[in-house]
């Protein structure tokens, strides 16, 4: 934060001229004013939070400890780490946490690559800018479930623009995308790449603009290649939008739950079956709310860890660069 | 860039165009299509005949034009509800400093990783309690506190954007400090909120998880419910009229992305540069 507000108030402010001299003494009763002030606008937005979001976290991590059950009239034991040993043991979970691995890890990458293609296309003068730029915001704008809709429809075994295509230049036509054990998870990767890469998209080309265009002309002049005036200048420059739009969309991704849900409810046979999905139907088809926050809970740990080693790693790497 | 060669370029954007284009192509091509040409294995984007009857039997069926009043409603008031708390929490995010800025972003960074699969199952439970479950005002509530992270980021960098120097010249007049925010910079965030509130307006209209946990009555569905409810088991419809009521959800978020665009990017920008 760079806004030099209240500065006149913060000791390390330079010495103040002596004519301010009298408007110190009531600073600290101003600073109480202030800090007043400053919980009364901020109460609004504090409320919902801790009632909405605050709360359920905290019960819910509470709620993995307990073997409550989804019904009527809620009655239930602490139960210690019971679920956790039970989901051990549960096969079907950690099967869903890889395929949701494979799901996040591939759509993130997917995502990044693509939309890294399309922003330096799109910062290179060429024409069609307009259209591409608009064309790019609808995945983003429409809702998930119409999303699904669609691409059921591009998907379609028999009647589908996918398999008419394929057909028609010889290859086989008749793939049930959507239906068929290996091509599931593949396809429905294909279609949470098509959602998100319009938002990095757009995020990277902001920061493509940032890069003064003299880094490389300098380049150029030294008779730098283009790939190595992408390694050289375009890739460090980006390397914080990059780290930063990566993470989110780590969670992002991870989190994802309409688009699978429409899409083949984890289906067939649970090759799509993503964990969030999984925790859904243990807490709200088979009932089992302890249960499913304790798995909640491990989807947390898995998430917070994968993500701690990647900015660390993130981190590790700037600083030997600069140590370079 | 120069990787490529002009014309590969060109090849290259296009094959982007048609990949990010085509998918929503077809499902308008769809939606003006007759049952017998769906049917049919001929595939082609055009359609024989233009069948707009498939607008009305979408309208026309039960459910439809419900979900989408109580979409919008819920839409609406949870964005009105979200900028009214959310801009005096953001002014304060912008201008202190010190722990109350600290925890607020904090906040906003840990609400973007904790999965919502595992709040939603307390949050059911605490709506219950409070009377709100299964009703739109409940989900109300939760869109705006999913919505808050987001607009408090947006917001508090448009609020760092207004010159300090303004409102230190409005109290040097004698206004008050709520004077101040209200006739200075407020109206200079007049199209950062706008911006704000079409993004929240699309989120809770596009949101689908929290509906589906929360609300079990038919008649409180909203429209991605009523949709999701059109292609599962019961009440199967037909691909023409399925894809007419598609598109017809999709028009408002993809209207308001459009005007959004530039501010879009710049307020990300503005919030993920200062921060």
């Amino acid at each position: 934060m760079a806004t030099p507000s209240l500065a006149t108030a913060s000791p390390a402010a330079p010495a103040p001229p002596p004519n301010r001299r009298p408007r110190r003494r009531p600073r600290s009763a101003l600073g109480r004013a202030r800090r007043r002030e400053a919980i009364a606008l901020v109460m609004p937005s504090l409320i919902p939070i801790l009632v909405l979001s605050v709360a359920p976290l905290v019960v819910g991590i509470a709620l993995a400890f307990t073997d409550a059950r989804l019904v009527r009239r809620p009655d239930y034991d602490v139960v210690g780490l019971e679920n956790f040993g039970r989901l051990a043991e549960n096969s079907l979970f950690w099967d869903s946490l890889r395929i949701g691995m494979i799901w996040t890890v591939s759509v993130t990458l997917l995502q990044l690559a693509a939309a890294m293609g399309l922003a330096l296309l799109l910062n290179s003068g060429l024409r069609l800018q307009g259209l591409t730029r608009v064309l790019a915001l609808i995945p983003w704008a429409m809702p998930p479930v119409v999303v699904a809709i669609m691409w059921q429809m591009i998907y379609s075994a028999n009647g589908g623009p996918l398999n008419a295509v394929l057909g028609s230049i010889g290859l086989p036509g008749d793939t049930n995308w959507l239906g068929d054990f290996s091509t599931a998870l593949p396809a429905v990767i294909v279609v949470g790449v098509w959602v998100g890469m319009p938002q990095t998209t757009v995020t990277l080309l902001a920061g493509l603009q940032q890069i003064p265009a003299e880094l490389h002309e300098a380049a150029a002049v030294d008779g730098a290649s283009a790939w190595r005036r992408f390694t050289a200048v375009t890739w460090p420059s980006l390397r914080p939008i990059v780290t930063s739009i990566t993470s989110l969309n780590f969670i992002w991704n991870f989190n994802s739950f309409a688009l699978v849900y429409v899409l083949t409810e984890g289906g067939p046979g649970g090759r799509t079956m993503v964990p969030v999905l999984f925790v859904y139907l243990e807490a709200f088809k088979n009932r089992n709310l302890g249960y499913a926050a304790a798995m909640g809970v491990v989807l947390v740990i898995v998430i917070v860890a994968v993500l701690a080693a990647y900015l660390r790693s993130q981190f590790r790497h700037d600083s030997t660069e600069k140590a370079r | 860039m120069r990787f490529l060669a002009r014309p590969a370029r060109y090849a290259a954007l296009a094959a982007y165009i048609l990949f990010l284009g085509f998918p929503l192509l077809w499902l308008i091509s769809a939606s003006v299509k007759s049952s017998a040409e769906l049917n049919s294995l001929s595939v082609n984007l055009l359609p024989q005949q233009w069948h707009w009857d498939n607008y009305g039997q979408a309208l026309e069926r039960q459910g439809l034009v419900r979900s989408a009043w109580n979409s919008l409603v819920v839409a609406l008031t949870s964005t009105a509800l979200v900028i009214l708390i959310a801009l005096p929490a953001s002014y304060v995010l912008a201008r202190l400093r010190g722990k109350v800025r600290m925890a607020g972003v904090a906040w906003i960074l840990v609400s973007q990783v904790f999965p919502v699969v595992l709040v939603i199952l307390p949050l059911f439970l605490i709506l219950r309690t409070l009377g709100l479950s299964d009703s739109l005002a409940g989900l109300t509530l939760v869109h705006m506190t999913y919505m808050l992270p987001f607009a408090l980021w947006m917001l508090q960098g448009y609020v760092s954007a207004v010159p300090v120097e303004l409102e230190e010249a409005g109290s040097m007049d004698g206004a008050s400090r709520l004077t101040v925010l209200r006739v200075i910079v407020f109206p200079l965030l007049a199209p950062g909120i706008v911006a704000t509130a079409m993004f929240g307006f699309v989120s809770s209209w596009n949101e689908f998880f929290f509906a589906l946990v929360l609300l079990q009555s038919p008649e409180n569905y909203t429209l991605p419910i009523t949709l999701k409810m059109f292609i599962g088991g019961e009440g199967k419809v037909a691909l023409g009229p399925l894809a007419a009521g598609a598109v017809l959800a999709a028009i408002p978020s993809i209207v308001f992305f459009s005007l959004l665009r530039r501010r879009l990017t710049s307020g990300l920008m503005a919030g993920a540069v200062k921060g």
